[in-house]
């Protein structure tokens, strides 16, 4: 039987799994929001995870023929998008619920209205999530739960009669939290077949829309799939059923990141971030000698030497000032969502210079900016700006950067962020440094506590398993 | 003479020029010329001038530039001026600098001296010992063997021997530089309208970074201005803003300052140009001695200075009451040890002597200042309204 | 270490009954301080600093810093300091719950730490009208010490501190006396260097840091110069040398430490309000702290440096800028490569204090310098003094862990 391993990095915002197989390759991964409960968000994440491992193992069996016809990947991209897509409505579902019923035992006068509102949000949300799913590429962006409904409906709450906001935020506030937490297992059987059958209408629409025949976009794959997409359907299928039964044996797992003591495992699989982080980062880009994450609520620059181990490493004094609290903290100021920072930033003609890092002081620095019309984009890439200035001391301290520098965690997803610490690591190390950004970025932590998870067994490390032989 | 606009045009140019070309300009001209920098707050520059060399007044970065290395190399908890040097040290602003004097004002100031030994930034890094010992054959006497180690660094660098004649004329020519500066406050305490602080401030800079004989022509020209009826008087209070001995406070924040409806009519902004009080004998035989003695018995009150049988509270009303201030601002730099640790003891002796203050912190590359505003305005505001009640000093 | 507690209970009933006694009341501070001279006066030292740090240890610290920042004390500044001014406004009852005697003399020995001369003034105004005695210390700003440094304290000496304490104490000054006193100091400190020599060992018998501040207490506050302390160190240095023979690491608050997994040397002050917490956090991982500059505030014996009874004054002086926060940054760093080498360190600790700038400004410097020279993997951590807001457990924990975890990976592989 297969062993896998499995990694758990409970950040302070969210929390990430990794598994992967006795080849250190990832199969699943699983993420959500740590806000409420990190016993919970380990749960949840750690069930994602399999069920993404289940699909992966899926797929692999489909392995000869991607090989041979190479647009399969297209198709399977697309499935597990879909599949992602699935488990995602059991939640929306179970939101809409919630949030009819708490809007129902409301003590207002507009009760009604609060009611119809929702139904309406949630009857146009719904489908553009589906849409982004099934058409698009929300999938692959590693967004959670939260993240995806929060900004669609306040979107939508903002466009409604002011006199409701309130009510509706209330509404919601209230439903997120035990939807996010609740632990939903779907069969995954059924899961794909409905996913198949989602896919058979996108592939059969292009199929007639193509008729006229022009080719779709000038994609060459979709091009090629669109005829026998269903050869590698029925590929598929073939393995559902023994895939759905296999047990995913998790033999080991490590779990890591800021809330990883409140995890019930032994000490031994209780590893720091740093460690994992490095390890993660390096086993993707082996090069790597220098890697800062920006988490939630440290900032780490850590040096790494050939063979991923921590020589050195530097975090973020007390103050909070320079992670992704800190951007948290400035979306709530400006009342937009964590994820249209970044794209905001990036429309900037210039950076107002903010001189205070800290959050506190911030604040009250952008209010009067604001107060003085400064552009708020023009103030958010300045914010930025000085996130990136703060972590490049930090990297500074740590003995600069060396050779390849990779840099992982949640904050990485952001772009301003990105081309500040482009510009500055350029600027200061030279354009010739190598920068890697990963998509997988935000699961460095949890694939290096994988990794050591698999490690720990094999006591791979022959000191290790000399000290072992001693105490025999 | 050139107007006044264009010589603050020029100081503020000099003043805030991180890379210091002026000074650099001057070395180049002539071989055998040496760069001393200083660090706040004072040292004797007569003794440098007088080797030919210029020591030049390295007050920080401001709020001018970029800090990435300088907060590298200091924690949070650390007041802002030194990341500003130790970035310029580690950039190329300090090249062409042959030694660094890091005059005894706190403790952050004199590890930054072991950083330079770290770095091996120029041919020289002195710590100079300012004694707190303010009796001429101990402290004075010490400080005098402080003097010649640094004009034996020099020599051991240009060559140049001194002399008792060179170290008088240098005395004489920065006595002359502190009378114009004392006269051109006296000025401005009598019409402070006549030029803002702030261009006082640019002006005053200036000099830290250019040769004494060139400030001095500055000096006497915008005093020469100053005499003459300009400005519009305003309805604002006078103040003596106090604390800012060493970090200094960004220019957005003096303008603040004044905005908010007050002259500032004295400051302890750079108040190593203003040290000694009064002239240092420049005709002894023994120019070195004559430059302690003036150290131990003609320093002004300063978070730097231990206070023994003079108390500060004591000398900043005295201040005050010269200056026929309103009342004080205590602008102290965030962090700073002495000057937040002077601020109680200030305080209790203006309650003491019904002197009214308020206390602000700054850093110096503070970029807004709207809070201060509000705390200023209404300070002076509430003087404006109390106006009638004489000040008891 | 019971020895330890009755000598510094001695002290404090000494002090609580002055007035019985007519013994004449010094204030003054541990780094410099001229223990030797203030006992050839019979008179009795109150250090400051100490009351400071034993309210930090008994929780009190809190209160007191409050109190001062009530009374317009910046939140910025040394808590040593604000605590000292908190305990003073509410009473300054002492740690051992009774009320510490006004001072007779103020005594400011000014020795590597500028904050010191603010504090004086503090004191200064709390206490008007009792004398002051200021002794400055030059720094040892080229790494040596030069014979003006040590004349300019010698005169010092004779014209500014003797002549005050002879006033105050009501004697004359007895230079046999002190040659006396002297003699025992040397012999105290002979035993301290073997003492804290003894973590070359492994596992090294005792910790030279949390075990370390109780070690140095007695010659620190006041005793130096006294049998009591030779018998003291006599006493202590025998325990090791039987802990040595059995193969015994440190004693911790919780028995024997078990298994020496990492020999640190740590740099800074340690954290007073949580000092059994921080302590823990050690311990528990195995890790025993075998040299630390902060042992060194009081004087740094490890070059030789014993006082000199042939010499009385000039040998205060030179004690005086041989204390650890007087040394350059070069000499600091020379300082811990010595006993990161000598002591086997596995790894390079800062405990970076927020009150303490003499310390901290510049140990980011220090930290790299030696990463770079030693190859010694490093970690950072922050605390303060006495102020109970700027120790935060999680955070430190969470960093110590990854600094212990990334030693044991490196540990792991020397083997190999």
């Amino acid at each position: 039987m297969s062993k896998y391993y499995l990694g758990i990095d409970l950040g302070s915002t969210t929390s990430k799994a990794v598994i992967i197989n006795e080849k250190d390759e990832i199969i699943g991964r699983g993420i959500t929001n740590t806000r409420a409960n990190y016993k919970v968000a380990a749960d949840i994440a750690k069930l994602e995870a399999i069920y993404d491992a289940r699909f992966t193992l899926l797929t692999q069996k489909l392995e000869a023929e991607i090989a041979k016809k190479p647009e399969f990947k297209k198709y399977i991209a697309d499935t597990r998008a879909v599949f992602q897509y699935l488990q995602f409505k059991h939640r929306v579902d179970r939101l809409t619920e919630e949030l009819l019923k708490s809007a129902s035992t409301m003590r207002t006068e507009s009760k009604d209205l609060v009611v119809d509102h929702i139904r309406n949000i949630m009857d146009k949300i719904v489908p553009e999530i589906r849409n982004d799913f099934v058409e698009g590429d929300l999938a692959t962006k590693n967004e959670f739960f939260r993240d995806i409904v929060s900004e669609r409906y306040n979107r939508e709450v903002e466009l409604i009669d002011k006199e409701l906001f309130e009510s509706l935020l209330l509404a919601y506030d209230k439903s997120i939290t035990p939807v996010e937490n609740e632990m939903v297992k779907y069969d995954f059987e059924k899961l794909v077949y409905e996913a198949l059958d989602i896919l058979d209408e996108k592939y059969n629409g292009l199929a007639e829309e193509s008729t006229a025949g022009e080719s779709l976009g000038f994609d060459v794959e979709l091009n090629l799939l669109k005829g026998n997409y269903k050869q590698a359907e029925d590929s598929l299928k073939q393995h559902i059923g023994d895939i759905a039964r296999q047990e995913i044996h998790i033999a080991n797992m490590v779990g890591t990141g800021y809330g990883r003591a409140l995890l019930p495992f032994p000490d031994d699989c209780i590893k720091s971030e740093i460690l994992c982080h490095a390890f993660g980062a390096h086993a993707v880009f082996p090069d790597t000698r220098t890697v800062l994450d920006i988490g939630g609520q440290d900032t780490k620059a850590i040096q790494v030497d050939s063979r991923g181990l921590v020589t050195s490493f530097h975090m973020n004094d007390r103050c909070a000032a320079g992670c992704g609290r800190y951007l948290g903290y400035i979306a709530d100021e400006f009342n937009i969502s964590l994820n249209e920072l970044g794209p905001e930033a990036l429309e900037a003609d210039r950076e107002t210079n903010i001189c205070s890092t800290c959050t506190v002081f911030a604040g009250a620095e952008v209010r009067e900016l604001l107060n003085v019309g400064e552009k708020r984009s023009n103030i958010l890439a300045g914010l930025h700006k000085a996130i990136v200035m703060r972590a490049m001391s930090l990297l500074a301290r740590s003995g600069g950067v060396r050779n390849e520098f990779t840099f992982t965690g949640g904050v990485a997803r952001n772009q301003a962020v990105l081309k500040y610490v482009g510009q500055m690591v350029a600027e200061s190390y030279g354009d010739d440094i190598v920068m890697n950004i990963h998509t997988d970025s935000i699961f460095m932590g949890a694939l290096g506590g994988a990794m050591f998870a698999r490690r720990n067994i094999e006591v791979d490390l022959p000191a290790k398993k000399r000290k072992a032989a001693k105490a025999v | 003479m050139k107007s006044l606009e264009s010589i603050v045009e020029r100081c503020t140019e000099l003043a805030f020029d991180l890379n210091f070309t002026h000074a650099k300009e001057w070395k180049a001209e002539e071989e055998g010329r040496v760069l001393v920098g200083y660090m706040p707050v004072y040292i004797p520059r007569e003794i440098i001038h007088a080797v030919n060399g210029l020591a030049v007044g390295i007050m920080g970065a401001g709020d001018r530039k970029q800090i990435i290395k300088g907060d590298a190399y200091y924690q949070s908890y650390i007041c802002h001026i030194p990341r500003g040097i130790i970035e310029m040290a580690l950039d190329d602003n300090l090249n062409d600098f042959d030694g660094f004097i890091f005059p005894a004002i706190c403790d952050v100031i004199r590890n930054l001296s072991g950083m330079f030994k770290v770095i091996q930034k120029g041919t020289f890094v002195k710590y100079l010992d300012l004694p707190q010992n303010f009796q001429s054959h101990i402290g004075g006497e010490f400080y005098h063997k402080e003097m010649e180690h640094i004009l034996e660094y020099i020599e051991k660098i240009n060559g140049a021997r001194v002399t008792t004649e060179k170290l008088n004329h240098s005395i004489e020519l920065f006595n002359h530089n502190r009378r114009l500066l004392e006269m051109i406050y006296d000025l401005r305490q009598k019409y402070p309208w006549r030029m803002t602080n702030v261009d006082l401030y640019h002006i005053v800079r200036a000099g830290q970074v250019i040769p004494v004989e060139e400030h001095n022509e500055i000096l006497e020209a915008v005093h020469d201005h100053l005499q003459k009826d300009i400005g519009v008087k305003q309805d604002r209070i006078k103040v003596v803003v106090s604390g800012s001995f060493c970090e200094q406070p960004p220019v957005g924040l003096i303008k603040s300052i004044e905005m908010a409806g007050c002259y500032v009519v004295d400051d302890d902004f750079m108040i190593g140009s203003r040290w000694i009080q009064g002239d240092v004998d420049d005709a002894s035989g023994n120019p070195l001695k004559a430059l302690a003695e003036a150290y131990i018995s003609r320093s002004p009150f300063s978070s730097s200075v231990y206070d023994v049988d003079n108390p500060k509270e004591g000398r900043l009303a005295d201040l005050v009451k010269k200056r026929k201030a309103d009342g004080v601002i205590f602008a102290a730099p965030s962090f700073c040890d002495p000057a937040l640790l002077d601020s109680p003891i200030l305080q209790k002796g203006c309650d003491d002597r019904k002197i009214r203050y308020i206390g602000i912190q700054y850093s110096e590359n503070t970029g807004q200042f709207k809070v201060i505003k509000e705390q200023v305005g209404a300070f002076s505001d509430s003087i404006k309204l109390w106006e009638d009640e004489p000040v008891a000093v | 270490m019971i020895i330890q507690k009755e000598m510094i209970a001695g002290l404090f009933k000494d002090l609580a009954s002055v007035k019985e006694s007519g013994k004449k009341v010094v204030y003054t501070f541990i780094p410099g301080n001229l223990s030797e001279l203030i006992r050839s006066f019979d008179m009795l030292p109150v250090y400051p600093e100490i009351n400071a740090l034993q309210s930090g240890m008994r929780k009190k610290s809190g209160e007191f810093i409050r109190e001062a920042e009530r009374h317009g004390h910046s939140e910025d500044v040394c808590t040593y300091v604000k605590c000292d001014v908190g305990m003073m406004i509410k009473g300054n009852i002492g740690p051992t719950g009774e009320k510490l005697p006004d001072p007779d003399l103020l005594l400011l020995s000014y020795t590597g730490c500028f904050t010191f001369m603010k504090w004086f003034e503090t004191l200064e105004r709390l206490y008007p009208g009792v004398p002051v005695a200021l002794i400055q210390s030059p720094y040892q700003e080229d790494a040596t010490i030069t014979p003006e440094m040590t004349e300019y304290m010698v005169k010092q000496l004779k014209e500014e501190v003797i002549p005050k304490m002879e006033e105050v104490s009501g004697q004359k000054f007895d230079e046999e006396k002190l040659k006396g006193i002297l003699k025992l100091s040397a012999e105290a400190e002979d035993w301290i260097v073997k003492i804290f020599d003894s973590t070359k060992h492994r596992p090294s018998p005792i910790d030279a840091y949390f075990a370390g501040v109780y070690y140095i207490g007695p010659i620190n506050i006041g005793f130096r110069g006294t049998q009591e302390a030779v018998d003291y160190y006599k006493e202590l240095y025998k325990e090791v040398q039987e802990r040595i023979a059995k193969g015994l690491g440190p004693i911790t608050p919780e028995g024997v430490m078990k298994e020496e997994k990492f020999r640190l040397v740590v740099e800074g002050p340690p954290n007073w309000t949580s000092f059994r917490e921080f302590w823990k956090l050690f311990y528990d991982r195995g890790a025993v702290i075998v040299a630390s500059s902060y042992t060194k505030v009081g004087g740094v014996y490890d070059y030789g440096f014993r006082h000199d009874s042939e010499h009385p004054l000039e040998t205060l002086a030179e004690y005086c800028m041989n204390c650890y926060t007087n040394l350059n940054l070069p000499q600091r760093i020379n300082l811990l490569e010595k006993c990161i080498t000598e002591y086997h360190a596995d790894g390079y600790l800062t405990n970076s204090i927020k009150s303490c700038n003499s310390f901290a400004a510049g140990q980011l410097m220090m930290m790299r310098e030696l990463e770079e020279r030693l190859e010694i993997p490093v970690g950072f951590i922050e605390t303060d003094l006495v102020d109970p807001r700027y120790f935060s457990y999680s955070n430190i924990k969470n960093r110590l862990e990854s600094f212990f975890e990334m030693l044991e990976q490196r540990l792991l592989i020397e083997q190999d």
